[in-house]
């Protein structure tokens, strides 16, 4: 089976997010005003092929854990959907 | 006979001839290593050199620590042989495991592109022997990600094994505690964000760098 697998690498907490910090300070010079808790982070779309879901899942889990982030500084948070999605 | 020095080339490394061209001037013999290699080729040190390895794509050294080379150099730092990573080196370093921590965007992300004060803070590694703790180099940066972190418990192991071999005088990017390269238990795997094959003729601006790749030559001579 297909499933379309959605990671959200996020740095931990306790981690300097320049990237967020810059932008929060930015959004009152451009009118936006009580936005806070910026975070940047990046997003990896995939499809796999498993067994199962929970197999969809553990997978993920492995090539997060061993390639998509570096644990020093990031988490991710997988998300698993049935069906493919090459197109 | 002078030692060789092996230099690792990733599709996207940009400072390897650099690195050739300092060892050479310091006397010994600089041999470049391609990553698809297996084996080093019987080199007596390592130098991963700065550049974009496989792109920067997904993280900084992410990639580049996959590449065949990297078994053989793992295999080659376990066995005691000198490792020193620059720059984007330290960050493949880093990701490969040989060294703690990880290296994030500068505070400010600026990209930044100038000279720097650093201090020695150690001389016992494989890249300080030279040196006296204290010693002041001006060694240009040229990085994104310099930006030193790791956790409180990995820093306070650091500290207290003496395992900071360089401090800023001036933290340029925000590094934890002005970290600007460390090295491993066995102290003969050294990262650092300064590039010491840039400071290595007064012609450049400074020959600073010459007493720490001096150190490592010392070591395969």
């Amino acid at each position: 089976m297909k499933f379309t697998v959605l990671v959200d690498v996020r740095l931990r907490s306790g981690i300097a997010d320049p990237a967020g910090t810059t932008i929060e300070r930015a959004l009152p010079a451009l009118g936006f005003e009580g936005v806070s808790g910026v975070h940047v982070g990046k997003t990896i779309r995939f499809t796999i092929e498993a067994a199962d879901e929970e197999q969809a899942v553990t997978h993920s889990e492995d090539l997060c854990a061993s390639f998509l982030t570096n644990p020093v500084i990031e988490d991710a948070v997988v998300t698993v959907s049935p069906g493919g999605d090459d197109l | 006979m002078s030692g060789v020095v092996g230099v690792v080339v990733f599709p996207g490394s940009n400072c390897e001839m650099d690195c050739v061209e300092s060892v050479s001037h310091l006397g010994g013999e600089g041999r470049l290593l391609w990553h698809g290699d297996e084996d080093l080729g019987g080199v007596d040190a390592v130098i991963v050199p700065g550049g974009f390895a496989h792109g920067d794509y997904l993280r900084p050294g992410a990639i580049a620590r996959f590449s065949p080379v990297m078994t053989a150099v793992s295999r080659f730092a376990a066995d005691g042989g000198p490792v020193v990573g620059i720059c984007n080196g330290f960050q493949v370093l880093t990701e490969a495991g040989l060294l703690p921590g990880a290296l994030q965007k500068n505070r400010g992300l600026k990209f930044l592109c100038q000279p720097s004060m650093v201090r020695v803070e150690t001389s016992d590694s494989s890249l300080t022997s030279r040196a006296s703790t204290g010693d002041k180099l001006s060694i240009p940066i040229n990085h994104f990600e310099g930006n030193y972190t790791c956790d409180e418990e990995t820093l306070a192991r650091l500290k207290g094994e003496d395992r900071v071999v360089l401090r800023y005088v001036d933290n340029p990017n925000g590094s934890v505690d002005d970290i600007a390269g460390v090295c491993n238990e066995g102290r003969n795997v050294v990262g650092l964000m300064p590039h010491p094959e840039r400071a290595c003729n007064d012609l450049l601006g400074s020959s600073d760098g010459s007493v720490l790749l001096g150190s490592l030559l010392d070591l395969v001579a």
